[in-house]
């Protein structure tokens, strides 16, 4: 039985009047590969912060690894949107993925070898060794892309959060983000939050739907009246390009 | 030229702009990057209610001045996390009510407020010697604590959020980084004034930022301009006759002004070459 990374149990996340989750029960074990889909504004982001003890529900439990969210971050890495992130900055992308240190390194002492030696691990791992010197500015959106995962890779995560993390990224650079995640599937946990029903349907291995309810059967498998319900109007989830049907036929 | 330094005040003013300089450089990189320039200015207004204080207890205002403004830090903290989302409202509020705290005590104190104005708009030729030793230490304090949490101010300033993930506090380094601003108030007070300390603080950040890309270099760059921007200050000021704040002040203005010109002229000049 491998090991149970993340557990909620009727979860409920309330910003002011507004419920932004509702009754979220979720289990995520070891090195699952998990896609996360649903609308806009349907609490996706909300449910990593909760996995991150950003955000504490008003009601329920949440578990990750075992102990209290926020307990856990050294064991987490995350990669938040780029949008939230000022590209002008004057930070290089060697300090950048360094940051990815900051929570192992020790209070009034500067970087050590082991903290650059991961870092340059990390680097390596996404393709961006060369860069290092760099930056952020003068990347494309899909290098800085990589760069913030580097910078997750960094603390040596199990698990693994991303968020929207193909957004405003052209298609080579989508390609080579999911080609970085489908080599770490095997290492660890990873969730990734997205809007793009279309990629996640195919490099997920299980999707789960998220629209204040979580609809999720540990598969890849959503009815339809499910994605109805979370988006609130009829959607298809189409796998592009692959063989595989993504949903079930109807029956009627 | 020369025979100017043989008077003790234009020596004193000379360190003083250079001390000012070294604290307003780096403090002034961490409020434009971390975008705090409304809640400093915030900060530097309120701590007016120290200098009245220092006028009503009758002991040199700018020891009154550390305390108080280290308070106003506290207070705007606390404020601007009770009110989230309408901060800058919070901000506004605190700025008058320091200044007004500060009037008042002014006027309740017996007697003629003799340099108010100094303290208001700055007076470079007026530093005492023993206010050059306090300013010098609380430089070196800066340095020291930039040195320590340079990599942790850094996480604060790009990614706040992150910071918390990692399992650090990032309250508490905000927190660190608003009282670095208060001590920055009072080692420019005799320079610029609380009323146009913002300057001196934004001016010689924003202008680096434009021409660097390391935190490193910005910080340096910024040190270097303000201690080109307040001599030339002084020495204008003190040719022309001029008030010497707000000499400084128009200095960095225009210079401001003209590279944002430049710059701007200079960046449209290349898409056309490219296009």
């Amino acid at each position: 039985m491998s090991e149970e990374v993340v557990a909620l149990e009727d979860v409920w996340v309330r910003y002011g009047d507004n419920t932004v989750l509702q009754e979220v029960t979720l289990k995520i074990c070891e090195k699952d590969f998990l896609g996360i889909i649903g609308p806009n504004g349907g609490g996706k982001t909300t449910l990593l912060k909760v996995i991150m003890g950003l955000v504490q529900p008003m009601r329920g439990t949440a578990r990750v690894f075992g102990a209290e969210p926020g307990r856990s971050w050294q064991r987490i890495g995350y990669v938040p949107q780029q949008i939230m992130l000022d590209r002008n900055f004057p930070i290089s992308v060697r300090d950048t993925v360094l940051m990815g240190r900051l929570g192992h390194k020790t209070i009034f002492k500067s970087y050590g070898k082991a903290d650059l030696a991961a870092a340059e691990e990390a680097l390596k791992a996404v393709e961006m060794c060369d860069y290092r010197g760099r930056q952020i500015g003068k990347l494309s959106g899909g290098q800085l892309q990589r760069v913030l995962i580097a910078r997750a890779l960094a603390s040596r995560p199990d698990l693994l959060l991303l968020d929207e993390p193909t957004t405003g990224i052209d298609i080579v650079g989508q390609e080579s983000i999911y080609t970085i995640l489908s080599r770490l599937k095997s290492m660890i946990t990873i969730i990734i939050v997205s809007h793009d029903v279309g990629a996640l349907a195919v490099n997920a291995d299980k999707i789960a739907c998220v629209g204040k309810k979580l609809y999720y059967h540990d598969s890849r498998k959503l009815s339809s009246g499910e994605m109805e319900e979370a988006y609130g109007c009829p959607i298809e989830l189409i796998a592009h390009g692959v063989p595989h049907r993504v949903l079930k036929e109807h029956t009627k | 030229m020369i025979d100017i330094f043989q008077y003790e005040f234009m020596r004193n003013a000379v360190a003083a702009g250079i001390l000012t300089s070294v604290a307003c450089g780096i403090i002034g990189v961490y409020v434009v990057l971390k975008r705090i320039v409304f809640l400093s200015d915030g900060i530097t207004h309120a701590s007016f209610g120290g200098v009245g204080l220092g006028y009503y207890l009758h002991i040199n205002p700018v020891d009154a001045l550390l305390p108080f403004s280290i308070v106003s830090a506290a207070a705007m903290y606390t404020a601007t996390k009770l009110t989230k989302a309408y901060e800058d409202t919070a901000i506004g509020i605190l700025l008058a009510t320091g200044m007004s705290l500060g009037l008042i005590l002014v006027y309740m104190t017996p007697g003629y407020a003799p340099d108010l104005m100094s303290y208001l708009f700055g007076n470079i030729l007026m530093v005492p010697s023993s206010d050059l030793i306090m300013m010098a230490g609380l430089d070196i304090l800066i340095v020291l604590l930039i040195m320590i949490f340079y990599h942790e101010l850094l996480a604060l300033c790009f990614d706040e959020e992150y910071m918390r993930v990692s399992g650090r506090n990032s309250n508490v380094y905000y927190f660190l980084l608003l009282c670095m601003v208060a001590i920055s108030t009072v080692i420019m007070v005799r320079v610029t004034g609380i009323i146009l300390n913002i300057t001196l603080l934004t001016i010689p950040a924003i202008i680096s930022h434009q021409f660097v890309s390391s935190l490193k270099a910005m910080l340096a760059f910024s040190v270097i301009q303000g201690i080109i921007y307040v001599l030339l200050g002084l020495w204008l000021s003190y040719i022309l006759n001029l008030p010497s704040g707000a000499t400084i002040v128009m200095i960095m203005t225009t210079i401001y002004g003209t590279v944002m010109i430049l710059k701007n002229a200079y960046d449209k000049f290349i898409i056309t070459q490219a296009g």
